[in-house]
């Protein structure tokens, strides 16, 4: 019978040959299985931002203007505040003022005429003789502190406030959010000039000889009116997410099995809008700091000798005719930490919330 | 059926949710309207209905999900009113939500997804105890504790309610509210996962509100049927008379909409259409809710809602023209 078949068979017909299609067995199926690891929201979101360029270089870059702040200061022979032509029991030297790039003062020509060797002044020194050098690094270092600082604390305001305003909802969040109208229509650079005034008069006697003192009470102003003013927009966009959170099921379901409403906050909704956390507190970072090196420009930031980037860029408008370089120098140094920032944060929106790419 | 105990019974529940309509004014929605009725320990009732008449708003309001505007939920005996009692009444009723998509919280690893009402109500003494109980809850329906580290978007539908049930029976309730499980399923999953709650109702000795549109779904695991319409019970009685001999003309349409599989039987049998729509909830027609569209409508069905009326032991029908 099958011998039939096979001699009936036309050779140019296209009936298929059932022999040739053989059933898998078990092992073979098996082998066909393929199963995708299992990853998290965070790996997948550092996954996608592992591929944008621009993000990675940004990150680069930052991390590396970070490590020179934080370590250069440990190694470096200069201090920031130090002036070099005033030694102890000696006339001041004038000669260390205003010196341009890799020149040295009279005293230290003598010393390398001698065979001792010298580190040079990178970027010359200020017209009070201090190395610039390492005012430049000990003002990013301000800066990044200051940004840093304030994004966590506008963070964990905005956090709190918005996530209890979205999530008690009704007159609770009316309530709440005219509060956030209300400060959010007030003008915040009034309100920090109004500030650092009030403050200076009642804080220098308060925090005079602590740590606190050496950074100035502009700084602390800063710090106060971050916690007082920026939070409003981080808690907004917190709320607007609770929000909508809040409709999901998983939230209902989080209630039937009786869980609390603090619970609730933490397991499933602030995880549930990291992704937005992340990005606004990413983006939060560089506004600090332009902020405060603004501020510290109209000389209402650090106080003396403390530098910061922006008081050293104000400082050098005075002599701007003949040193360029000592605005140029911290005005880069604002703009490539500001600029890797941003590029970062929307790299890492783009990474994490990729409803949010046009 | 009324030797047995009842587990919960529902008193004059009634759920009106407020509607804002133009500036400081607001509409009550009667979302669900004088339902009352009996489950009795160990049966399953089915409660069915057009979408947008209550069912679900029952199922959450009778676990206090939403405050009852009025009306009386006793499970056990006991009344439930009061933080108290509803902290405990939810270690003993639980929920299976209809949509396995969205009520699963994708940040959540299914372990701790199952493991979070344990959590919530303090039930293990240490780790290693949790984790040999989200195993065991794991077996229970069906997974594998290698799925344990996974999160919920990695499954199927079948699967992801699964996780749900499992979630549900974690802190050993009685009664449970199942609130359109098969829904969004596939017609083969659905058959699995209905079995899948008849055996585990035989294993643990659980109670359900089966809620459902489904008719052939809620006939074969219900033991009584409730039919809803707008916010109202209308007909209640055991599964099979109620199915075979539908009193209320509601019901009685609801069932010939039902699809017969045998081509031969679904000629014979002859489809009853109402005429007109479902009113708006928030303009509800005076008396009887059904009378505007109801074959049999008299001047008195305009005058006052019928009362549920025992027609035969255990079916009640809420209609003046018997």
């Amino acid at each position: 019978m099958k011998k039939d078949t096979q001699i009936k068979k036309n050779p140019l017909s296209l009936q298929l040959d059932l022999s040739s299609f053989e059933k898998a067995t078990d092992e073979e199926k098996f082998l066909q299985q393929r199963m995708r690891e299992s990853t998290t929201f965070f790996k997948d979101g550092m996954k996608r931002l592992s591929k944008n360029k621009i993000a990675m270089i940004s990150l680069a870059v930052i991390t590396l203007i970070v490590l020179i702040a934080i370590f250069v200061p440990m190694f470096y022979p200069y201090d920031y505040g130090q002036q070099l032509g005033i030694v102890a029991g000696q006339d001041s030297d004038s000669s260390y003022n205003n010196l341009r790039p890799f020149e040295y003062g009279e005293t230290e020509l003598k010393r390398i005429e001698a065979g001792e060797k010298i580190f040079p002044h990178i970027f010359g020194t200020d017209a009070h003789g201090r190395d610039y050098a390492i005012r430049v690094i000990y003002g990013t270092r301000i800066s990044l502190v200051v940004g840093f600082f304030a994004s966590i604390i506008v963070l964990i305001i905005g956090v709190i406030y918005g996530s209890i305003s979205g999530y008690y909802g009704g007159k609770v969040d009316l309530i709440m959010m005219r509060i956030v109208d209300i400060i959010y229509s007030l003008p915040d650079l009034l309100m920090i000039i109004l500030l650092s005034v009030v403050l200076k008069q009642t804080l220098t006697p308060v925090i005079e000889g602590t740590p606190l003192g050496k950074l100035g009470t502009g700084m602390i102003s800063i710090f106060i009116v971050f916690a007082l003013l920026y939070w409003v927009s981080m808690a907004r966009l917190i709320r607007g997410q609770i929000l909508s959170i809040k409709q999901q099921d998983y939230v209902l379901n989080a209630r039937s099995i009786g869980a609390k409403s603090g619970h609730i906050i933490r397991r499933h909704m602030l995880p549930n809008c990291i992704s937005v956390i992340i990005i606004s507190t990413a983006l939060q970072i560089p506004s600090a700091i332009f902020t405060e090196s603004f501020l510290s420009f109209l000389g209402l930031g650090v106080a003396m000798p403390m530098p910061s980037l922006g008081s050293l860029a104000s400082d050098a408008l005075s002599g701007i005719y003949s040193y360029a370089y000592r605005l140029i120098i911290p005005a880069i140094t604002i703009c490539l930490i500001v600029l890797s920032l941003n590029l970062l944060g929307d790299g890492l929106r783009d990474a994490f919330d990729p409803k949010l790419k046009k | 059926m009324s030797e047995q105990k009842n587990l919960l019974e529902v008193k004059h529940l009634k759920q009106y949710f407020d509607v804002p309509n133009g500036f400081l004014r607001s509409l009550k929605l009667k979302a669900v309207d004088d339902v009352s009725f009996n489950i009795a320990e160990g049966e399953t009732l089915g409660l069915v209905g057009e979408s947008g008449c209550g069912k679900t708003t029952v199922g959450r309001t009778i676990l206090q999900l939403y405050k009852p505007t009025d009306g009386e939920v006793w499970f056990d005996g006991t009344k439930i009113e009061g933080k108290k009692t509803i902290h405990e009444f939810r270690r003993n009723a639980q929920m299976v939500f209809q949509d396995p998509y969205s009520s699963l919280d994708p940040r959540m690893t299914v372990s701790d997804i199952i493991g979070e009402p344990l959590d919530v109500h303090h039930l293990y003494s240490n780790r290693k105890e949790r984790e040999e109980k989200i195993g065991h809850l794991m077996d229970l329906v069906g997974l594998t504790s290698d799925h344990a580290s996974r999160y919920a978007h990695e499954f199927s539908g079948g699967q992801r309610q699964r996780i749900g049930i499992a979630r549900a029976l974690a802190v050993d309730p009685k009664f449970i509210v199942c609130d359109e499980p098969v829904s969004a399923l596939d017609v083969s999953i659905q058959a699995q996962i209905v079995n899948m709650f008849e055996d585990l109702q035989k294993k643990l000795g659980l109670t359900y509100l089966f809620i459902a549109h489904d008719l052939l779904v809620v006939k074969h695991i219900s033991t009584r049927i409730a039919v809803m319409y707008l916010g109202k019970l209308i007909e209640i009685g055991p599964s099979d008379e109620l199915y075979h001999r539908p009193i209320h003309p509601y019901t009685i349409s609801l069932l010939s909409a039902v699809p017969v599989p045998d081509p031969n039987v679904a000629r014979a049998n002859k489809r009853i259409h109402l005429e007109g729509d479902v009113p708006s909830p928030l303009h509800m027609p005076s008396g009887c809710p059904f009378r505007t569209r109801c074959p049999r409508a008299t001047a008195k069905c305009a005058e006052s809602m019928p009362e549920l009326k025992e027609i035969t032991p255990g079916h009640s029908v809420a209609c003046h023209n018997l």
